[in-house]
């Protein structure tokens, strides 16, 4: 294959991967967006092995069915509510691909070029390298703090912020000394600091705000695969990254705009603390049992139900689906609110619900759904804090203040299941609890909603 | 300890303190019931039904007062009931303490400590033991019922065969409790109510019942909220608007339910005799504050009459009492939550904390001592006034403020255009011609992306991220490049590149299919 028809192929790839993306604008579309963006995948890597230059075709093919087999078994192992954690690993590879292409392409040289092409390489070599170790130790850090085997609060070092600025200067200082032919070992170093920068990053990211992680760490991969396409001088990567970049990018900002912090204050790290103290909370949380929440069901005509972590910690979607199942062949209207950082990972709720069969059209975006509380006759919030948390609207110096949040409160009554009296992932007192139309209804969220199935 | 029940002894007192099926909450406190034969007879809930919820029952009074700890009753009681009273025994009922000055005297000689369930402070901590309000919200029910029984007609409007019934048009005046529950049970009942209150900011929550809030236009309204949520009474000019307001109300009425009582006063006369010759005969009016003297001209405490003109006058003062069932069950209820409040360990231990606001309130007599009044409580009655919030801003003032705000992003955009420009013209007169090729093609693509992914449903956030995942895999043609000959260092990473990156690829393309399939509509 001539390099004409491998460019060719190429840009319908790239074509592919753009309408892959804008399909995911509806469910129905986006069930044959993705077969976009297999094709794509495929002509690319095709062409690519048929392309000029290609030697060793005996030694790719079983790395590329080993990898292929390893994939789908992940694929089609993994539970939806561990989605968290397989992004975040998946992250982790594209940043170390990147690394490894980088220190390959310090490696092997360069030949051929004008003064000014060696430095623009270089510098290309090194941000690629750096982008990619950040995203590598970010993410798996991220996926260490998903599934839990590293605490999920916000680890704050004294003076962390001047230790990642040191980083960086260090790393530009290496550049320096790089692209003055000081050898390859700046560039070793400079991937060592970066690995530290990536692990430092994300362990000074509290729980609550992992959906702008992984929505961060997606967006670098994105980079990352951009960089390298400029360092490979190849078109189609940087066309793909770029799309993937930009993509994690606005997911971000999305989730930032919904907590009503800004990016940079989420990346830095450690959960601000409002100026001055929060508002005193009077009253008290007054607990209910199952059968007088059966009941309170039996009698609404509208309900809506607010998930948050806490269901998919309990694996509650499948009793939570059945209960709607129930409820909606009584003809009551039963309909989800979800709010955009509800879960770790953006859209994780719906994930869970369309796994627990739950139809489309009944979950609603936060939106779509605020201005029907005053009418809705029960609202169950299960697992889910901050984001009904009345204390963004009420309180200045709630270090959630200003937040957009569901406003639960407004509804007849509102039932909270809970696993314990405690505050929840983010520490902050929730006032929703302490109302005279929200009752607590203690317990594990499955167990909870299995014995509500009992009574219907 | 154990709860004592006395049969109240007051003459057409039918409610009694407790119930069989809220002695079960009680129990679960670690307390013991214990009740005088026949208590709750005339509230329809016989002896054997305490005895199966896990009473005992007494021999006589005399065994009751000997055996209890704690007596609890409705009712004040008659000062040879308090005589029984030891120092180390304690009486929980309505006291009315204000009013019965002889009464708190000889309580506070007892020594006995002595609860007074109409003193439980207005805090919504309290409300499950707001004894008050749960009479109330019965009373304000009855009166409905009461009036429908004297009202000729139906309450709801009907088209039939035999011709049209116009709906029965019903007043509540004061939207306490029991004008709310009163308004409630009228609008369930199908008719159109109407409903005033002095202070104007119930005039949300009588909206939420249903009910049509008559406005009166008035500048110096009463703000209820200093007074913790009671009425305050008001000045001459106010009541003479009020006044000429019913009065215009009057030949429109059919029922009229007044609940107006202002704390420690006799209740204010607004509904006047002229106003009740101006209705039409059949009319009833209902007079909840009938104890306090009444709102209406012509009621009669403790009576019913009609008038020349064929109006009923109600001014039954027990209608709490008609309603013996539902009335003892609610206070049952009050009474345990108190009981709950006593009992911080639920293991059968009365602490009688003096430092709880809401326990200092209700006690009147404490040690031999009288304790009443209370000091003010801690924590401000209902909720404090809400923060003024900033003065609507004029059109003006508003269009000025978006033109300035969309002149700002203007003048943000054209320098960071600007400033894009700057830079990237710098990079020309350095870079070689390959490599601003290769960031045209960058810049370009990133513009694409951005539109494309506004486009993208927040449902679909996860899928989105996933198949982002699997396309930036794409990075394993780079690394496909990189095998070849030479190098063995290299050629191994390239090759655990391809090898993680076809794991992404087909990884992530595939976990995004399942989810997508997941997806169904209803």
């Amino acid at each position: 294959m001539g390099i004409g028809l491998q460019t060719a192929a190429y840009i319908v790839a790239s074509i592919l991967f753009i309408l892959s993306l804008g399909g995911l604008s509806n469910q129905e579309s986006a069930k044959r967006a993705v077969w976009y963006g297999i094709f794509g995948m495929a002509l690319a890597v095709a062409a690519t092995l048929l392309g000029p230059n290609m030697t060793l075709h005996w030694v790719l093919i079983p790395l590329l069915i080993a990898g292929a087999v390893i994939g789908a078994v992940v694929a089609q192992r993994v539970e939806m509510t561990g989605m968290p954690q397989l992004v975040a690993a998946l992250h982790s590879f594209v940043g170390l691909a990147a690394v490894f292409i980088g220190i390959n392409s310090d490696m092997t040289g360069t030949v051929d070029l004008t003064r000014a092409e060696v430095i623009i390489h270089e510098v290309e070599i090194f941000i690629g390298v750096f982008i990619g170790a950040v995203t590598f130790t970010g993410s798996i850090i991220a996926y260490g703090k998903l599934a839990g085997s590293i605490d999920g609060k916000a680890l704050v070092l004294p003076g962390r912020h001047l230790f990642n600025l040191a980083l960086i200067i260090a790393s530009l200082a290496l550049m320096v000394l790089y692209m003055n032919h000081a050898g390859s070992w700046t560039l070793w170093v400079m991937t060592l600091l970066a690995f530290v920068l990536g692990i430092h990053l994300v362990m000074a990211i509290g729980g609550a705000d992992m959906p702008v992680v992984v929505s961060m760490l997606n967006s670098y991969s994105g980079w990352a695969a951009a960089a390298t396409g400029f360092l490979l001088g190849n078109d189609l990567l940087i066309v793909t990254g770029a799309l993937v970049g930009a993509s994690g990018a606005i997911l971000s900002y999305i989730m930032c705009k919904a907590m009503n912090r800004s990016f940079i204050s989420v990346i830095l790290g450690g959960f601000g603390g409002g100026g001055g103290a929060q508002m005193e909370i009077d009253g008290e949380m007054v607990a209910i049992d199952a059968p007088a929440v059966a009941e309170a069901l039996a009698d609404a005509r509208s309900v809506v139900i607010v998930p948050g972590y806490g269901m998919a910690v309990a694996q509650a979607q499948q009793s939570v689906s059945e209960l709607t199942r129930r409820l909606r062949a009584q003809g009551k209207d039963v309909r989800f609110a979800i709010h955009p950082v509800a879960g770790r990972l953006p859209g994780h709720m719906n994930v869970l619900l369309a796994e627990a069969k739950v139809p489309y059209d009944i979950v609603l975006e936060m939106d779509e759904i605020n201005d029907d509380f005053p009418e809705t006759d029960v609202v169950i919030v299960v697992g889910s804090n901050d984001i009904v948390n009345p204390a963004a609207q009420d309180d200045p110096n709630s270090p959630i203040a200003g937040m957009p949040v569901l406003e639960v409160w407004k509804s007849e009554q509102v039932f909270v299941l809970k696993r314990g009296a405690g505050t929840g992932y983010s520490g902050i007192e929730n006032p929703l609890f302490f109302k005279d139309n929200t009752r607590m209804f203690y317990g594990d969220a499955k167990a909870s909603f299995d014995v509500l199935l009992g009574h219907f | 300890m154990q709860l004592g029940i006395p049969r109240e002894t007051a003459k057409g007192e039918q409610r009694v303190a407790m119930t069989p099926e809220v002695t079960a909450k009680l129990t679960k406190l670690g307390h013991d019931l214990i009740i005088e034969p026949g208590a709750g007879k005339a509230a329809g809930f016989a002896d054997a039904a305490y005895g199966e919820a896990g009473a005992t029952l007494a021999k006589s009074k005399a065994d009751l007062y000997k055996r209890a700890d704690t007596i609890a009753r409705v009712r004040p009681p008659e000062p040879k009931d308090l005589a029984r009273l030891t120092a180390e025994q304690s009486l929980i009922c309505f006291f009315y303490p204000s009013q019965n000055e002889e009464l708190l005297a000889a309580a506070g000689e007892s020594g006995a400590t002595v609860i007074a369930m109409d003193m439980v402070p207005r805090i919504s901590r309290a409300q499950k033991m707001d004894a008050l309000s749960s009479m109330a919200n019965v009373a304000g029910y009855r009166a409905v019922i009461e009036a429908g029984n004297n009202f000729g007609r139906f309450f709801t409007g009907q088209v039939t065969a035999a011709g049209k019934i116009p709906p029965a048009k019903v007043l509540v005046i004061g939207a306490g409790v029991a004008g709310l529950a009163a308004i409630g049970t009228a609008q369930s009942l199908g008719a159109i109510v109407r409903a005033f209150d002095v202070r104007p900011e119930v005039a949300e929550q009588i909206e939420s019942m249903g009910a049509e809030f008559l406005f009166l236009d008035f500048d110096d309204a009463a703000d209820g909220a200093a007074t913790g949520g009671y009425a305050a009474p008001s000045s001459p000019e106010f009541r003479e608007k009020q006044l000429a307001l019913f009065r215009e109300q009057a030949p429109d009425i059919d029922i009229v339910i007044t609940t107006a009582l202002i704390p420690g006063r006799d209740a204010p006369k607004l509904w006047l005799a002229d106003m009740v010759e101006a209705m039409k005969p059949g009319s009833v009016i209902v007079d909840l504050a009938a104890e306090r003297g009444g709102n209406c001209d012509l009621t009669v405490p403790d009576d019913k009459i009609v008038t020349e003109g064929g109006v009923t006058v109600i001014g039954y003062t027990d209608f709490p009492s008609r309603m013996a069932a539902q009335a003892s069950t609610l206070y049952a209820n009050n009474i345990v939550n108190f009981l709950a409040d006593l009992t911080p360990e639920k293991d059968g231990v009365i602490v009688h904390d003096m430092d709880d606001d809401v326990i200092r309130g209700a006690t009147v007599a404490h040690g031999g001592e009288v304790t009443f009044p209370p000091p003010p409580p801690k924590i401000q009655a209902i909720a404090a006034k809400p923060a003024e919030t900033a003065p609507e801003k004029t059109p003006e003032e508003r269009q000025a403020e978006e033109a300035a705000a969309a002149r700002r992003a203007g003048l943000q955009q054209f320098g960071l255009i600007g400033a894009g420009s700057i830079v990237l013209l710098a990079l020309g007169l350095v870079a070689p011609p390959s490599f601003l090729q290769h960031l045209v093609v960058f810049v370009l693509a990133c513009f694409v992306g951005f539109q494309v992914i506004w486009n993208v449903s927040h449902a679909l956030h996860t899928p989105l991220m996933a198949v982002t995942n699997a396309i930036s895999g794409i990075i394993i043609i780079g690394a496909l490049l990189q095998i070849g000959p030479g190098n063995a260092i290299v050629w191994v990473l390239a090759s655990i590149s391809v090898l993680i990156a076809t794991i992404n690829i087909v990884g992530g393309f595939m976990v995004t299919r399942r989810m997508l399939a997941m997806f169904q509509k209803s």
